[in-house]
């Protein structure tokens, strides 16, 4: 009689990997050879708790038991310490789905993240996947459309829009050939959520966008995914030749007769490429430079054909909607922002991690109860909300509900959900020009205002730290920003100025200027 | 050369779209797109040589030139910059006698702003070559980099 073999998680997300995941996972298989132990290694996605990669994770009978962070040379001790059964050891954080951060989230979307084997056709079937899709199956077109608008999802890339009337639109628009395109671009820096749902649940989004599919008639689809996602982009192909191999993808989805075609295309290092008509753009061949609107690609999209783009969360959100049902999802949020959205803390924050909860907690619990504050253990001084075009939120505001018209009336965008925290060595006239710089790095060059305004930009704040003419400076600045806010196509040059602004209103001492007070806060 | 590109076209069909996935060909078996490629890609699509070079200069990612025998790239973004990332460029300029967007005058290496790896719950990040680190400091970027004969 052989020993039973315990199942061994280690994360393949690259995060992980980048804290040495893959080093550990190599420990592991050596020294569990070494001591004729019986272990079966799974290469799960991560729950998102950053802090504490790699996470080891080893099956008991009293459930998953998690061990972190785990370096390759504690592996030794840890089997020492009977890891295989759950063993005590410092780095022992209990059952996994105890560790109040986890516990106290609310994952819907993410609810398989990290439980899995991302690539594993088996494993998703057995936690819930598919069950979206056949549902969707057995509707038509407009009813998937209605159950979509009924949910009260809004997209997650940042500008909020329905995603059931974009469907709509797309649905009853005419046309022989439609589009489903995902934009996983996800160019914010503090935003991963994208990145972990690729790499750590791809069949997701291939059920999500195969549900758009459905409903609007489309028959192919393409994932633009950035090439700084390699890890990405080769978990989405192979996920796709199984979905494909499986019948979940191709001429007829699940033997429905339905076809769905999909691809993914690889970005090329250009911020705007988010921009949904700029990566259109991108796909045809082209240079990402944004189009004017309308003509909406919903109506006239990719290849000038009726095209829904979604972000990756918005359509790996569809699965579940159509399982559980509309209502269910709407239950959650407050006002008119339903169901949930993956907040990413990230920066310097003590529990860096992704954290699915429903709209209408506050930046404080964030950064406070889940984050344990900063990493560096000062004083957190500022935290910019919504990507690099989001406003920088002083300690007086965290406690605004994070709801997207809450954070809206005080001139602030909740975007794609990512949280970069900023402790009081911050220089917050750096980071305004930090984001001057970024927008001149990054823009398309279609219109004035963001092409030459961000430059300026960078030249005005130079001058203002270094006291040349200061006042008379920043009243250069305000206009300069008013002009970008009024005068541009898209939001690149659009919402620079809510970085440049926020920062400088809330710390004008660190332009030189008389300080406001409560600008600092623990 | 002209050989391993028209093996490369001959690969992709000329379909709508395709000058993207063809560059980045390119690009993964040469390292860069040498201007040469340029007319090659332009007839096979039926597009302008202007076209093609006005994409190919377009994009951060794509390179004309040949990159150090090794690339290092620092993230440079705000999440990263909150633990110290233009600390750790600095540094590694320093470290490398490379200034950023430029390879060393021996060819061994390249170094390179990136604006967000994904990694930034675990700030600052970096990657070296094809490998991804991340709870970066110059300590261990010096270790790294002895590892890699740098
Ligand atoms: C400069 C710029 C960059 C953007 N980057 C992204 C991005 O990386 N990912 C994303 O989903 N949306 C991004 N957007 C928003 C998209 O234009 C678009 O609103 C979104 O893809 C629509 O999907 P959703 O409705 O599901 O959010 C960006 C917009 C702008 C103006
Ligand atoms: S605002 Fe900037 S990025 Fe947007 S269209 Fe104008 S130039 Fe291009
Ligand atoms: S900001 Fe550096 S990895 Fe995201």
């Amino acid at each position: 009689m052989s020993a039973a073999v315990t199942k061994i998680f280690v994360p393949r997300d690259s995060a992980a990997l980048a804290v040495g995941a893959d080093d550990v996972a190599a420990a592991l298989q050596r020294e569990a050879a070494q001591r004729g132990l019986a272990i079966e290694l799974v290469r799960n996605g991560s729950r998102g708790l950053f802090w504490l990669e790699p996470l080891v994770e080893v099956a008991t009978p009293a459930g998953r038991i998690a061990y972190g962070p785990v370096a390759p040379e504690d592996v030794p001790a840890l089997l020492d310490a009977g890891l295989l059964a759950g063993g005590a050891h410092a780095l022992r954080q209990g059952a996994t789905d105890d560790i109040p951060y986890l516990a106290r989230q609310e994952r819907l979307t993410f609810a398989r993240m990290g439980i899995t084997d991302p690539l594993s056709l088996a494993d998703y079937e057995a936690h819930q996947g598919w069950a979206g899709l056949r549902r969707a199956l057995a509707l038509d077109g407009a009813a998937i459309v209605q159950e979509v608008t009924q949910s009260g999802l809004r997209g997650r890339g940042g500008a909020a829009f329905p995603a059931g009337i974009k469907w709509r639109t797309v649905q009853q628009t005419a046309a022989e050939q439609k589009y489903i395109v995902c934009n996983a671009d996800e160019g914010d820096s503090g935003t991963y959520s994208d990145r972990m749902t690729l790499e750590g649940d791809p069949f997701m989004l291939i059920e999500g966008m195969a549900i758009a599919a459905l409903a609007v008639g489309a028959t192919r689809g393409y994932i633009y995914i950035r090439s700084e996602y390699p890890h990405a982009i080769a978990t989405m192909q192979e996920a796709i030749r199984r979905a494909s191999a499986a019948g979940f993808l191709g001429a007829s989805i699940c033997g429905s007769g339905h076809a769905f075609e999909l691809e993914v295309r690889k970005g090329a290092g250009s911020y705007v490429c988010g921009e949904e008509t700029a990566m259109l753009e991108s796909i045809e061949g082209k240079r990402g430079v944004v189009r004017a609107k309308p003509p909406l690609p919903a109506i006239e999209g990719l290849f000038g054909q009726p095209t829904v783009i979604n972000n990756v969360i918005t359509f790996a959100t569809a699965p579940l909607i159509l399982a559980r049902g509309a209502q269910f999802y709407r239950d959650y949020g407050m006002g008119r922002s339903h169901g949930t959205l993956p907040f990413q803390l990230a920066g310097n924050i003590k529990h860096g991690g992704l954290v699915e909860k429903a709209f209408g907690l506050t930046l404080r619990e964030l950064l406070i109860d889940f984050g344990g504050g900063s990493a560096s253990g000062r004083p957190i001084k500022a935290v910019q909300v919504g990507g690099p075009l989001g406003a920088y939120i002083p300690a007086s505001q965290w406690d605004v509900p994070l709801d997207y018209e809450a954070y809206a009336a005080m001139g602030a965008v909740l975007g794609h959900g990512g949280i970069v925290v900023h402790d009081d060595t911050a220089d917050m006239a750096q980071l305004a020009r930090y984001a001057m710089e970024f927008c001149a790095i990054e823009s398309c060059g279609k219109c004035t205002p963001c092409r030459i305004g961000s430059t300026r930009g960078v030249e005005v704040i130079d001058r203002i730290k270094a006291d040349q003419q200061r006042e008379q400076q920043v009243v250069l600045l305000r206009d300069l920003c008013d002009t970008m806010l009024h005068g541009s196509l898209c939001a690149m040059g659009g919402m620079t100025p809510y970085p440049v602004l926020s920062a400088l209103n809330h710390y004008p001492q660190d332009f030189g200027l008389a300080a406001v007070q409560e600008a600092s806060a623990s | 050369m002209d050989d391993l590109i028209r093996e490369l076209l001959a690969a992709h069909p000329a379909q709508d779209g395709a000058l993207l996935p063809i560059l980045h060909a390119v690009q993964e078996r040469l390292g860069h797109v040498p201007p040469a490629a340029v007319p090659l890609i332009a007839e096979h699509l039926n597009l302008s040589r202007a076209e093609v070079h006005g994409v190919l200069s377009y994009y951060h990612f794509f390179r004309s030139t040949p990159p150090g025998r090794q690339v290092l790239q620092v993230c440079r973004a705000e999440a990263c910059q909150s633990r110290g990332a233009e600390a750790l460029l600095a540094h590694a300029e320093q470290r490398l006698s490379c200034a950023s967007h430029s390879t060393r005058a021996d060819g061994a290496v390249t170094l390179e702003p990136v604006y967000c790896l994904g990694l930034c719950a675990l700030s600052p990040a970096l990657q070296l070559n094809d490998r991804l680190h991340a709870r970066m400091t110059p300590a261990k970027l010096d270790a790294l980099l002895a590892k890699e004969g740098l």
